[in-house]
């Protein structure tokens, strides 16, 4: 079975955000594999392990990103593919998943792994056009899945419970952190992912055009805060100060 | 008049509140067209009207409910054909995107999600959009044909204005094509509690609560209250507690009387979920916190001892 796992380098999560002059924001700081792509690499990986095949990872960003590539391959993925053109910087979730739906093509896999949604941009706008391009229905929000042979079923979180679905496989899953805890990285496996391929594709190469963008931002403006209120240390007193406060607020 | 378009969502026949929320905003921006898709449509259309809705699309196919996105899809695919309208609204929901981000792969126009309200401007739409941890908000100009914007729940009050839909039965033809992603059994689990969404206090904790272990300390609260428990994304990514508690971005969006965090430093991806809330307490262990700068009341102290306390007076005020 071949397998693309989609894979995102992110801002370290645990870093503070800066604006670059035009707006944006900026993109050089500590980056970090997306957490949630890790999950996705796993569950990769182990459906490689019961069922065989190769594990692919497809990524689009600037050069560095290679970083975050090269992580996946560490944990035991086999090669990846990098889109990286400075003429796709800023690039909407549509033209995103253009991106990528074109490098996967080249693929034919037959399961794309995405995480529901990013770490930095969280909209998980990516994965559901990326089906659509791929021609892929797709299994979403995924804490289980099952392969056999070409029937691949998922356990879907929803709201209050799971729904169970089920398609055929060329498919697109999306999962979410419950699926699977991604592994460390051996040394053995950092120093075979060393010598894997990553290969780099440019826009043209995949003979892309730019999209209109969705959107152009016509201003910035600070949100409204919520004023801060009081702050006070736990003395004793704070639990008759808390009560104080539902009571004012008559939930008492 | 601009031709706008909500796109209703249904959930095993119940139409999704925030669906109305979005009729309050489309009739203030144009003529509101809504479809409906799937068991429930027809009575849908109705509570649309009520809301503003000119005309109703419906279509009752079992397909709706049974197919993952790819039906819906087709459907406003060709409402869209038939139609043309300038805009179309969904829910910022993990169903609602789902069938939004096809849609706009499918017609080749990008799309603006998690946006917080909507205006027209200048002969198109102007959506604003939290921005940069959500210390800011974006105006962003639609550039596509038709726009397409996703809005974050509760971003406005949904309110009866009267009226009757006409309601047409939308001829779409949904070929075994777009009937792939089935949804063969569904599994209840949540049991019967206040519900997140609608619960007058909400307790929500982080990583502050030390482990799954401690979250019946929230549920002992929360059941003193009268409240429901939610919790941050990084302890549902933990595997603390089920996706289904996660408040913040693409989590719920809450908006209760009161809102205690526990344990939440407060990062966007839960604030831009429960900022809303009349008033705000966090409990949490550092002074420096992000969430302790937007609480009515911010309490630095070990949330595992004062939790527990609280809820004895709480249950102590409230008998005595």
């Amino acid at each position: 079975m071949k397998i693309v796992v989609t894979v995102k380098q992110v801002p370290d999560p645990n870093s503070t955000l800066t604006l670059e002059p035009d707006s944006t924001i900026s993109r050089e700081k500590e980056v970090v594999l997306d957490p949630g792509d890790e999950c996705g690499v796993e569950e990769g990986l182990q459906l490689k392990e019961a069922h065989g095949g190769e594990v692919i990872l497809v990524s689009m960003g600037p050069e560095r990103a290679k970083e975050a590539i090269r992580k996946g391959l560490s944990m035991g993925a086999d090669r990846g593919v990098l889109i990286s053109d400075a003429s796709l910087a800023g690039a909407d979730a549509l033209l995103t998943a253009r991106a990528l739906a074109a490098a996967i093509r080249q693929e034919s896999p037959d399961l794309v792994i995405c995480a529901t949604e990013s770490y930095d941009g969280s909209t998980g706008m990516v994965p559901p056009m990326l089906a659509e391009l791929l021609g892929m229905p797709q299994l979403t929000f995924a804490k289980k899945v099952e392969i056999d042979g070409s029937n691949v079923k998922v356990h879907r979180q929803t709201a209050d419970g799971y729904q169970v679905v089920e398609a055929s496989t060329p498919a697109l899953i999306t999962v979410t952190a419950a699926i699977a805890e991604p592994r460390y990285a051996s040394l053995k496996g950092i120093m075979a992912a060393r010598s894997k391929e990553i290969k780099q594709v440019t826009g043209s190469d995949l003979g892309l055009d730019r999209n209109e963008p969705a959107e152009t931002i016509e201003g910035v403006v600070d949100a409204v805060a919520r004023k801060a209120g009081e702050v006070i240390e736990d003395d004793g007193t704070a639990v008759d100060r808390i009560i104080q406060v539902l009571a004012t607020a008559k939930v008492l | 008049m601009a031709a706008i378009l909500v796109y209703a969502e249904l959930s095993e026949g119940k139409l999704a509140s925030t669906s109305l929320e979005l009729m309050s905003k489309a009739r203030e921006l144009g003529d509101v067209y809504a479809l409906a898709l799937g068991s429930g449509a027809k009575d849908a259309a109705a509570t649309l009207g009520k809301h503003g809705a000119k005309v109703v699309h419906v279509n009752e196919d079992a397909a709706f409910d049974d197919y993952i996105a790819e039906p819906a899809t087709q459907a406003i695919a060709s409402l869209y054909e038939k139609e043309k309208p300038d805009l179309i609204l969904f829910g910022f929901t993990s169903d609602s995107r789902e069938v939004a981000g096809r849609l706009s792969a499918r017609l080749g126009v990008g799309l603006i999600s998690n946006a917080s309200d909507v205006t027209a401007n200048d002969g198109g739409f102007v959506a604003r959009v939290p921005y940069f941890g959500g210390a800011k908000v974006a105006s962003m100009r639609a550039n596509g044909k038709p726009a397409i914007v996703l809005v974050r729940p509760k971003s406005f009050e949904a309110s009866e204005k009267g009226g009757t839909a006409e309601v047409k039965e939308l001829d779409v033809a949904l070929s075994d094509a777009v009937k792939r992603a089935h949804v063969v059994e569904r599994v209840a689990e949540a049991s019967e509690k206040v519900k997140l969404e609608e619960a007058r206090v909400v307790i929500s904790g982080g990583r502050g609560m030390g482990g799954p272990q401690n979250f019946p300390l929230l549920e002992d609260l929360a059941g003193a209250l009268g409240g429901a428990v939610g919790a941050s994304r990084a302890v549902v990514d933990a595997g603390w507690v089920p996706y289904s508690m996660q408040v913040g971005q693409t989590g719920k969006s809450v908006r209760p009387g009161v809102y205690i965090a526990v344990g939440i430093s407060g990062a966007m991806q839960h604030t831009v979920g429960m900022k809303t809330s009349k008033v705000i307490i966090a409990i949490n262990k550092d002074a420096e916190a992000p969430i302790m700068k937007m609480a009515d009341l911010g309490v630095v102290g070990d949330a595992l001892k004062i939790v527990p306390a609280l809820t004895a007076a709480v249950k102590k005020k409230k008998n005595g």
